[in-house]
């Protein structure tokens, strides 16, 4: 088997001729320049096979052999506000900006009175306006140089959210970024692509949701980049309810400065293949950095999570809990990578990953990567994959509680664990009501009341 | 009400209980008493259906029903409650909602309309009231983060919440103080009724001048080998378990020069 997938690369380069077309003057730019490089990058890559070590338990043949269509242009008339309000958070009061296949739909969005200087709108209208802050950042933080999938998103930055909080700016709503897949006739691809800046002692909650409006096949490849400067705290949720049919890719990189907190929650609900690859980089000191997930595989879901926290500087804290459940014939996948950098002194890092598996079918590849070359840190992980406990089945049972429904309260325990970090009741109440709808579990009436 | 004949029992194929007779009638309480590994839990167990206890031989029968053709929840809602020795912990699971999941289910079996959450706060409130248990640990997750005595205390509130016919304690009394002891033998005996029996296993006597038997049996090496009434235990508490299995072994020794 070869390294890498390159059938499909012809395809991408002529969509990047579309796109160029489409362009009108801005060809000579900055960021065009950096979709340049991104591209030839991906052509010189191509699509990664299971010969390459981070993509050995997940084979991306199907994304790499598909024809997708590129949306260049959405039809925005396909989607209506009661689209909208089936992903939105009953009770949340929040920013709102949605994004059809991957371009901003302003009809659809409502970002009212944000604190004077806060930006929470389309990257590709920051672009025209906005660029000097823009080139700072974007690009700048998730490598592409050996991720085609990151490479890919680069050379086709377009749109997307660019969220930017000048210095000591509090945002107390969340903002929330909604992106949804339309339908079309085949299957076709988008780019969301976001950049968050938070100036130092700034705040803010950023909600990212990705939803299929469809049962169809579509291919959603993100990026999002977090600078979190000093003393700033970022709160972070991605809640992924793609179609069954969807393919997901999905990298969050976060570069966080001195006494910055960012705190990450995703959950994982739709999808047939989904890779995600959150990253932190904790390049200062007295920084604070949570990675939690939660994925629910079923039918034949694959869900890979590929975590990094890269401790390069000392006295920093990293948490790490990452939960599934997997029934049927689907499959999990969780690689956590930890490095301690020389001068990372006094680094706490914790990591734990917990997966169930319900069926005899369903299975998990689980890898806990401690890559450690300070000397005075702590660093401590675990990784238990496992049937439900045959104790708490019993203790259940003798209460009067039959065996599939004990079962039940006992996988929907294991993973309102996670969903409990949230610190936002209406995310919880959703991500409750979903664990029961996903699960089937509609006889456990009152378990999720707080 | 619970007839126990000849049982035999195996744990991953070594024999633990190797012939017990029981005969338990409503309103009595048993106590079942032996030193570690003479197979006390394992009757218990085995009563509740615990599906690593293999039956061998003999049977159990309960209400003229036959218990070991039943699952461990079905028992349950035939009224049969077991105490944990050592409750599970079930993180994500509050008390009330385990509680009342149990309890409705339960009242299903019996024809009864389940209970809504202020019916069953109400009920629950009254039991809780009558064994003085403070009512915070129904919002905690089951036996989370439970001192040892919150955990057996817990135990005796889904006794009286589910209100069995027939209540076996496992060693409800390991691992507490005096006090503690106290006030779970006081809401067990609040819970003694005529119709109710209870069968108390324990290693100790003490717990037994809380809950006073009606009958005293002793188990040695998986038989009961001794059965009198709540002398036995004083007497047992005098001599030890030691001089208990001289004279059986003696017995058995005899026993076997005749064979």
């Amino acid at each position: 088997m070869a390294l890498a997938i390159k059938d499909n690369n012809q395809l991408y380069i002529s969509n990047f001729e579309s796109l160029e077309k489409s362009l009108n003057g801005e060809a000579k730019s900055w960021v065009h320049q950096l979709r340049q490089d991104a591209l030839n990058k991906f052509d010189e890559l191509g699509f990664p096979t299971t010969r390459n070590e981070e993509w050995k338990y997940t084979n991306v043949t199907p994304i790499a052999q598909e024809n997708f269509k590129h949306v260049l242009k959405p039809d925005l008339n396909a989607v209506t506000s009661n689209d909208v309000k089936r992903f939105e958070y009953p009770g949340l009061d929040t920013h709102l900006l949605v994004f059809v296949d991957g371009h901003f739909a302003g009809q659809l969005s409502s970002v009212r009175d944000l604190p004077d200087g806060v930006k929470a709108g389309s990257l590709a209208d920051a672009l025209r306006s906005d660029a000097a802050p823009l080139q700072q950042h974007l690009g700048k933080y998730a490598p592409y140089q050996d991720d085609a999938f990151t490479a890919l998103s680069t050379a086709f930055i377009i749109d997307g959210a660019y969220i930017y909080l000048p210095q000591n700016a509090l945002v107390e709503k969340p903002i929330h970024l909604l992106f949804l897949s339309s339908s079309h006739d085949e299957p076709f691809v988008s780019y969301p692509r976001n950049l968050i800046v938070a100036g130092k002692h700034s705040k803010a909650t950023v909600i990212e949701t990705y939803a299929g409006l469809n049962n169809n096949r579509y291919f959603t490849n993100n990026v999002t980049e977090a600078f979190v400067d000093e003393n700033a705290y970022v709160e972070h949720y991605k809640i992924q309810e793609e179609s069954s049919e969807a393919y997901h890719v999905s990298t969050t990189q976060v570069y966080q400065k001195a006494n910055s907190n960012f705190v990450s929650n995703a959950v994982t609900f739709g999808g047939l293949i989904v890779r995600n690859n959150p990253r932190a980089i904790l390049d200062a000191e007295g920084l604070e950095s949570t990675l939690n997930g939660l994925y629910l595989g079923t039918g034949k879901q694959l869900i890979d999570n590929h975590t990094t926290i890269d401790h390069a500087k000392p006295h920093c804290n990293s948490h790490e809990l990452y939960k599934g459940v997997l029934d049927g014939n689907a499959r999990g996948v969780f690689n956590g990578k930890i490095f301690v950098r020389l001068d990372a002194q006094k680094t706490d890092a914790k990591q734990t990953n917990q997966a169930l598996l319900l069926s005899d079918d369903a299975s998990i590849d689980t890898k806990p990567q401690l890559e450690i070359f300070a000397d005075d840190v702590k660093c401590t992980h675990g990784a238990t994959i496992g049937q439900l406990d045959e104790d708490a089945m019993f203790y259940l049972q003798t209460r009067g509680i039959e065996k599939e429904m004990a079962r039940n309260i006992l996988t929907y325990a294991f993973a309102s664990d996670v969903i409990n970090h949230m610190n936002i009741k209406e995310l919880r109440d959703y991500c409750h009501h979903r664990l029961l709808v996903k699960l089937q579990q509609d006889r456990l009436e009152g378990i999720d009341q707080e | 009400m619970l007839e126990i004949k000849n049982l035999h029992v195996e744990v991953e194929n070594t024999k633990i209980l190797k012939g017990i007779d029981l005969s338990v009638k409503p309103g009595e309480v048993h106590a079942i008493m032996g030193p570690n590994g003479s197979g006390k839990s394992t009757l218990a167990q085995a009563i509740s259906g615990r599906d690593t206890y293999d039956v061998t031989n003999g049977e159990i029968i309960y209400l003229g029903k036959d218990l070991l053709d039943m699952e461990p929840d079905e028992r349950a809602r035939e009224g049969v409650f077991m105490a944990f020795q050592y409750p599970v912990e079930i993180p994500g699971v509050t008390n009330s909602y385990f509680l009342k999941t149990g309890l409705n289910e339960i009242r299903k079996h019996q024809g009864l309309e389940p209970l809504d959450a202020m019916d069953f706060l109400k009920h629950i409130k009254e039991k809780a009231k009558l064994l003085d248990i403070n009512t915070d640990m129904l919002n905690r997750s089951v036996n989370e983060g439970f001192s040892g005595g919150e955990k057996k205390r817990n135990e005796i509130l889904q006794m009286a919440v589910l209100e069995p016919k027939l209540a076996i304690l496992d060693e409800t009394d390991s691992g507490l103080d005096i006090d503690a002891l106290r006030i779970v033998a006081d809401g067990v005996n609040r819970l003694r009724t005529k119709d109710r029996a209870i069968i108390v296993v324990t290693h100790y006597q003490r717990l037994l001048n809380y809950i006073v038997p009606d009958h005293v049996h002793i188990m040695l090496e998986g038989k009961l080998v001794k059965s009198g009434d709540k002398k036995l235990a004083m007497e047992l508490e005098e001599k030890g378990y030691d001089q208990i299995k001289e004279e059986y072994s003696s017995v058995k020794a005899k026993l076997e020069e005749t064979v």
